[in-house]
């Protein structure tokens, strides 16, 4: 294993630590880095190797560090960080073959790993990038004697490699049997966070609102999708408050509600079918109102008194199930528990607002209502995502002081006015809207979507959405995107004519399009997908066994043609002389015999000038000359031999 | 390309199982029955390897895991393609090792050819402890040298070699077994003693010249193939008079009969051994000596051929022809 062998596997080993350098806190991104450059300070300059010692106390060091920076050495972060800077050490202390594909293997797993943080197109490419190099670099330690320069001969061979590989691989990825579900339990830290939604709303707690476009979820529907007025995706629903906080309903006051009712639905159903991203917790987002399930989605789940989907395993890996809603409906009669429920508030807190509530006394609850609503859209409120901190009495402080605030403060706000008026209110969180995508009509809700709204009681229509947020006229609303907030299809007449929004536009849904494209068949090809594939091949209703054999059939056949194409055709040699030399016989096969391999250049140069005496002197001179830059120190030119076969006849 | 399968329990299935198969002559072609192809050590690992990815793959349905996974295992696979086709195919032929004492290495030249039509890499040919690797662009041929250290005198043939490859990852080994009638020559080990005891000389006077000593110039005839280069009248040649041998009279007086029976006391090995320095000197001093031995008894010459002979005739002793 000498030194052009080493700097090559250092080459392909950088791309595989790069991204797990960039993605740990930087402390220990840095100590990885520093390892690393050390080993190419090694090779490059020939420096000795550091000793025993000093290998055993920067292992206990990278240990120590990722103990302290992770609190733990088990789970995903810790263990990638872990193994990372394992890499490095062990890169210092490489000396035989042995240990140079004790590296390369570690470097595989290290790739395998660094797949469970991310799953995007560029990952994908950058994986075929990654086992091209290392395949080089592996290919190169089994080659005593390479050179620098033969680099790009391992690299040609490596890239044919992995071409003959696609088939192969593409056979293996059909139709290997994909096992549905994890076999053990799978640690649910790396996913939290990722969510725009809580289910507590802490209001006045958050001052900047984030804006991630990251998706929450796509949504597919049956038929047309509905108006954006009725894209409201059910979340968590937040009953009881202290003031400040508001929380969901506990196990004792579920209790006291009636299980799940049907609703009286009005219209019609709407049918569709959402991916979700892993979230980490066991929501299930669904079209208000989902319909009381009569065909299985897919997923074990439980519906809540309130109207909330429920999974039975935490949503840790993208899902994908089948829903059914019902956009108008009454929900009927609620009772006396559910109502003093509804009615919930803290006994001192927020007094302006219930004098305010006072003033109303007299009118009827859709009055309320309207009364609140109008004050929202006459007075000067503002939707802004950096409102004004607020303190103990947040309602008050943001009904008669701050005046901003975003969908939380609005909904909370509401709800209080509702509850000191005596009317049945509680707070709705999820999505709301979503974009449609043009190419392939699939919704997406990202979780700058995530929005806050009311439902309040009333005698003639059961539980009932108000969007207090919808009220603050446009020119009240402080974020240019969330003045689209309500049109989530934009408008194709408000951009008409501005050709760069429009081919942005188009570039962004097609891209869409196409990550969506990867995320429901490279990402999302589970057990249910891989049987849609067999029905259409099909392969369907035929035992396992049978299917293993076909791939296995498959597979044979692949390697047996890649085989024969080898092995077949003509002469082509690697090294570019060679290769001259070659195409030269073959074009004098048609004067002479064609040479014997035991026949050196110059005796069938001389065999051919027999043939052929009218260029016997240009015959010689090119046998001369592939001969002294065969076989003589520092040959000359090959284009010089290039030119002089070219200019024989 | 797999193990070959003969029918089990046959004779063909033990020869091949004991490797008795008899040393073939002429050029060998590795071809598809004679090549094994199974993992390599490293190979096994990265099996396990693939093993733990998947499960991890499975446990958190991670598509692109999978796909990594599938990945490595096709090139894995295709590996063990390459490998076998960069040994099907080549041609190994033996030449002549020209002859050793006893005791010291005896190089069997083979030839390795390859017709293409790829590039054969990283190649390796082993008898014993030294490997040789080499490389063949397609259509070439190349020599190469084998080693065996000789022990005692008589006939060495270099056995069975193994030629395997472990392109192109590692990950696979292809081997054959190849065992080539080759064999050299391996004279007996010369005795330390040096001289020529004068008891070897004989008397015998061809033309009845008393000539002075083997230095006495008798004159010029035409080179016959197996005179002495030291004789080769140079400036002859120089003067492109045609190659000339300067002829001496006292060769024809000072004849040495290396006798057998002139070593009584000796065991074999040790007469052998004795003789084989004699004739080494006698050739040295480029005298004309004839070897006798019980069965076989070479008149007295003398050049490089001659000598040849002799020393064949030692190592050969004994052995049936």
């Amino acid at each position: 294993m000498n030194r052009a062998s080493r700097l090559m596997l250092l080459f392909a080993l950088a791309p595989i630590l790069a991204p797990h350098l960039w993605r740990m806190p930087v402390w220990l991104g840095l100590i990885g880095l520093l390892l690393f450059a050390w080993r190419a300070a090694i090779d490059w300059r020939g420096l000795p190797l550091p000793g025993k010692w000093l290998r055993t106390a920067l292992t206990l060091l990278a240990f120590g560090a990722v103990l302290i920076t992770y609190k733990s050495i088990a789970g995903r972060d810790p263990g990638a960080a872990l193994l990372t800077l394992m890499l490095c050490l062990k890169l210092l202390e490489m000396r035989s073959l042995r240990d140079a594909s004790l590296v390369i293997y570690i470097g595989y797993f290290l790739v395998a790993v660094g797949l469970l943080f991310s799953q995007s197109i560029a990952t994908g490419m950058a994986l075929f990038l990654v086992i091209f190099l290392l395949t080089a670099a592996l290919m190169a330690l089994h080659q005593p004697d390479t050179e620098l320069r033969d680099y790009r001969r391992h690299l040609r061979l490596s890239g044919g490699l992995l071409l003959q590989s696609l088939p192969i691989m593409l056979v293996l990825f059909l139709l290997f049997p994909r096992i549905p579900g994890p076999l053990w339990g799978m640690p649910n830290e790396g996913l939290s966070g990722l969510t725009g939604i809580s289910d507590t709303l802490f209001m006045g707690g958050i001052t900047e609102l984030a804006d991630s476009e990251a998706i929450a979820f796509r949504a597919q529907f049956d038929g047309e999708p509905p108006p954006p007025g009725k894209l409201y995706w059910r979340g968590p629903v937040l009953w009881h408050t202290d003031g400040q906080l508001w929380k969901p309903l506990d196990a004792t006051q579920l209790r006291g509600l009636r299980p799940l009712a049907p609703y009286e639905a009005e219209g019609e159903a709407v049918d569709y079918t959402i991916t979700l991203e892993p979230h980490g917790r066991r929501w299930l987002f669904a079209l208000d109102l989902p319909a009381r399930p009569r065909e299985s989605i897919s997923v074990g789940h439980r519906a809540t008194p309130d109207y909330q989907l429920h999974s039975e395993r935490f949503v840790n890996e993208r899902i994908r199930y089948r829903m059914r809603s019902y956009t108008d409906y009454d929900t009927g009669l609620i009772s006396l528990w559910e109502a003093r429920l509804g009615t919930q508030l803290p006994p001192n807190a927020n007094p302006r607002t219930r004098a305010l509530v006072k003033q109303w006394h007299g009118l009827s609850d859709t009055q309320v209502v309207s009364r609140a609503l109008a004050m929202f859209r006459e007075q000067p409120f503002y939707y802004t995502r950096t409102p004004p901190a607020l303190e103990r009495n947040p309602v008050d402080e943001f009904l008669f002081e701050t005046r901003q605030g975003f969908c939380e403060h609005y909904a909370a706000a509401f709800v209080t006015l509702m509850r000191a008026a005596g009317i049945p209110a509680r707070i709705v969180t999820g999505y709301q809207g979503g974009s449609l995508n043009e190419v392939d009509g699939f919704l997406l809700v990202r979780q700058s979507d995530a929005h806050a709204w009311a439902e309040v009681w009333l005698d003639e229509s059961g539980w009932t959405r108000v969007d207090p947020t919808a009220a603050i006229p446009p020119e009240r609303v402080l974020y240019t995107p969330d003045q689209n907030r309500f049109d989530s299809v934009i408008d194709r007449e408000m951009i008409a004519g501005q050709w760069l929004a429009e081919t942005l536009l188009g570039l962004r849904q097609n891209w869409d399009a196409i990550n969506n494209a990867w995320h429901q068949w490279v990402l999302g090809f589970d057990d249910r997908r891989q049987r849609q594939l067999f029905e259409r091949l099909g392969l369907d209703g035929l035992p396992w066994l049978k299917i293993i054999l076909i791939m296995i059939g498959a597979i044979a056949a692949l390697l047996l043609a890649i085989a024969l194409y080898l092995s077949l055709g003509r002469a082509r040699a690697d090294d570019p002389l060679q290769r001259l030399w070659l195409r030269f016989c073959r074009r004098m096969e048609k004067a002479a015999p064609p040479r014997r391999i035991d026949e050196g250049p110059m005796d069938y140069a001389e065999r051919l000038a027999a043939a052929v005496p009218e260029r016997a002197e240009a015959i010689r001179a090119i046998a001369g000359e592939y001969a002294r830059q065969r076989y003589a120190e520092g040959g000359g030119e090959r284009d010089t031999l290039r030119r002089m076969i070219r200019e024989l006849r | 390309m797999a193990l070959p399968l003969p029918r089990p329990l046959s004779g063909e299935f033990w020869r091949r199982l004991l490797r008795r198969d008899a040393p073939e002559s002429g050029p060998v072609l590795l071809h598809r029955k004679r090549i094994y192809v199974l993992p390599s050590a490293n190979g096994l690992k990265l099996g396990v390897l693939l093993i733990a990815m998947l499960i991890g793959a499975i446990n958190y349905n991670n598509s692109l895991g999978y796909l990594l996974v599938f990945l490595l295992a096709t090139l894995a696979l295709l590996s063990a393609v390459h490998a076998f086709i960069n040994l099907n195919g080549l041609r190994l032929r033996g030449g002549h090792p020209t002859g050793v004492f006893a005791g010291e290495p005896l190089h069997f030249p083979l030839s390795v050819e390859n017709p293409g039509p790829r590039a054969r890499s990283a190649v390796v040919l082993r008898q014993g402890d030294e490997p040789v690797n080499l490389d063949l662009e397609p259509g070439q041929g190349r020599w190469i040298e084998l080693e065996r250290v000789s022990e005692r005198r008589g006939r060495l043939a270099l056995g069975r070699i193994t030629i395997e490859t472990l392109y192109p990852l590692g990950l696979f080994r292809a081997w054959g077994y190849l065992n080539l009638d080759i064999q050299g020559l391996v004279y007996p080990r010369p005795a330390d003693e040096r001289g020529l005891p004068p008891q070897l000389f004989s008397d015998e006077s061809g033309s009845g010249e008393l000539g002075r000593g083997s230095d006495d110039f008798l004159g010029l005839r035409p080179y016959h193939p197996g005179d002495s280069p030291r004789h080769i009248h140079w400036k002859a040649l120089a003067r492109e008079q045609g190659v000339l041998s300067k002829q001496f009279g006292g060769e024809q007086s000072r004849r040495l009969n290396l006798e057998w029976d002139l070593l009584p006391g000796l065991d074999t090995e040790a007469r052998l051994s004795r003789l084989c320095r004699w004739v080494l000197e006698a050739d040295e001093a480029g005298l004309s000596y004839g070897l006798r031995l019980p069965k076989l008894s070479i008149p007295p010459a003398h050049g490089d051929r001659h000598r040849e002979r002799c020393l064949e005739a030692l190592a050969l002793y004994g052995e049936a022809p």
